[in-house]
């Protein structure tokens, strides 16, 4: 299969005025079409500078991403990002939440909005069409996002922390849900996580980074046995907690005293 | 969710008890209106006050109609409300399109901040010969003398507003391509809502504040000039007449900003 995402040794330095931060260096990695990578590491080791990165909002200051073969510069069309947080902005009916993204590229057409109501059906939300984000549980916004992000088509989806924000229960369902809907759509997503039984669950590969300045540690080929694979179902698989042990250790984490 | 249908027995008691509260306060306020007014008459009737000097309710009733016979009522009216209502939309535009400005040139917002530092604790009150001067003695002279005190308030409040915006949400818009002018209409301007509703509710009170001292100073129509006038010829019936006026179109302006806020602002309403 080809390689969508190419990163080659980036690296990241911040400036400010108290000196410079490395986030990032010599990272190096592919993924393929189809495939869900996930990307652990403790907090503060780059993770989200580094989707910042892929997804052409940040300039990284060395090496260089290519998406399909060609070079990151600038915003690209092909990346659909999810974050932390839902932001749906609570000024607009969820109908008009889903068509930001098209509405910010002025690529509203009657085709667009049918696809919205298509999606909108096939994901359960067509009867919230015209509630306000308020109206509905967490479970659902998160959904309303990943919608929001499909309306663009993207190719690769970069989710961020996407379901950090959730409590336990509801991000196991989210967890299915999210996964169900990016396989059925065919996108090549990347999460990033500090979850790791998250990061296992959901992954064909995580990537584990070092704390900072974050590099590539090591890279784990997630092989669960298990019928029909799911988040939830994978977290049952005889080989979870292999992995799971694999890599608490790799990221070595210790409460520091003070 | 309550199913209208069918309420319990207890929630219905609940309901009942809400309304009447509702209504015993609604009474009380008006019971304390209507005493104070009753007391204040009384107490010039029995010249345990002077109505000379207080006034009394019966006397600005008379000098009520007595101006509304001369045909001045409502053009005095009138004038005052016209400034003050220019002034504060005035006022909340333009200090609105400078929060703006000052977001979208960072260079200028920090060249701007010690002067708007300034602006902010000089008492704009002072300023107000100096706009007769230049500006001529009129209405003119009157908004800009209730611009000078509600602009720069408006001004910073729009921009911490501004700047309170999750700039996740930013990044989020940014992801889609969005550009400057599109965080501005998609994101900032939206989301600020609130805060420049807010503003508007602010700039009403300073500016009556502004209108009135502005007829103080020039002298020649409005509701500031008969307070003015009925001070110097000690005609204290006119004096209460138009602060009483003062205070009911005021409470009415001020609802109708509060009714704006309602009808832009009812998204997060179920
Ligand atoms: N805009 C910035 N300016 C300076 N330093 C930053 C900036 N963004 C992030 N950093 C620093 O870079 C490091 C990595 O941040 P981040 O990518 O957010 O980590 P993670 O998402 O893994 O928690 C952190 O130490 C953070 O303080
Ligand atoms: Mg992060």
């Amino acid at each position: 299969m080809k390689d969508v995402v190419e990163v080659h040794n980036v690296g990241m330095k911040y400036q400010s005025l108290d000196g410079e931060i490395t986030a990032l260096t010599d990272i190096n990695f592919a993924v393929r079409d189809g495939e869900f990578i996930s990307i652990v590491g403790p907090s503060g080791c780059g993770k989200s500078t580094l989707l910042s990165i892929i997804s052409g909002l940040l300039p990284s200051t060395s090496g260089s991403v290519f998406l399909r073969g060609e070079k990151v510069s600038g915003v690209s069309r092909k990346i659909g990002y999810m974050l932390q947080k839902d932001h749906l902005f609570d000024w607009r009916t969820i109908f008009q939440n889903v068509m930001l993204g098209l509405e910010i590229r002025k690529a509203v057409t009657p085709e667009v909005t049918e696809r919205a109501v298509e999606l909108l059906k096939t994901y359960g939300l067509y009867e919230f069409r015209n509630k306000y984000p308020s109206q509905l549980s967490g479970g659902m916004r998160q959904r309303v996002a990943l919608i929001r992000t499909l309306m663009t088509d993207p190719e690769i989806l970069l989710l961020d922390e996407a379901f950090a924000a959730l409590d336990y229960q509801t991000r196991l369902a989210v967890n299915d849900d999210i996964y169900a809907i990016i396989k059925q759509e065919n996108k090549t997503a990347i999460l990033v996580t500090h979850d790791i039984a998250e990061s296992i669950s959901m992954a064909d590969r995580v990537i584990v980074l070092s704390k900072r300045p974050g590099t590539v540690k090591k890279i784990y080929d997630i092989d669960l046995t298990c019928t029909e694979r799911t988040p939830m179902s994978s977290r049952e698989a005889p080989e979870f907690r292999y992995f799971f042990l694999g890599i608490w250790k790799e990221l070595d984490v210790h409460v520091e005293l003070a | 969710m309550s199913n209208s249908l069918r309420l319990s027995p207890e929630h219905k008691a609940f309901l009942h008890q809400v309304r009447l509260s509702k209504i015993r306060i609604r009474l009380t306020q008006l019971l304390i209106l209507v005493t104070a007014f009753a007391l204040w008459e009384f107490c010039a009737d029995a010249k345990i006050v002077d109505p000379f000097i207080t006034s009394q309710p019966s006397r600005v009733l008379k000098t009520i109609i007595s101006l509304y016979e001369q045909g001045v009522l409502f053009y005095h009216i009138g004038i005052t409300c016209l400034e003050t209502v220019v002034g504060f939309l005035l006022g909340t535009l333009l200090g609105t399109l400078i929060a703006i400005i000052l977001w979208w040139s960072e260079f200028l917002s920090k060249v701007l901040e010690p002067y708007l530092v300034i602006l902010n604790s000089l008492p704009k009150i002072a300023l107000g010969p100096v706009f007769i001067v230049w500006i001529g003695a009129g209405p003119a002279a009157i908004i800009v003398m209730t611009l000078a005190i509600s602009l720069i308030v408006t001004v910073l409040e729009v921009v911490n507003g501004f700047l309170a915006i999750d700039q996740e949400k930013i990044k989020l818009v940014q992801t889609f391509g969005a550009r400057k002018l599109q965080i501005l209409t998609k994101v900032l301007l939206p989301a600020s809502l609130p805060t420049i509703i807010n503003a508007l509710k602010i700039n009403v009170g300073l500016s009556w504040v502004g209108v009135i001292v502005g007829e103080f100073l020039v002298s020649k129509a409005g509701l500031g000039y008969l307070i003015v006038y009925g001070g110097q010829v000690f005609k204290l019936d006119l004096v209460m007449t138009s602060v009483i006026i003062l205070g009911v179109a005021a409470f009415v302006m001020y609802q109708g900003v509060v009714l704006l806020e309602m009808l832009l602002v009812r998204r997060k309403a179920h």
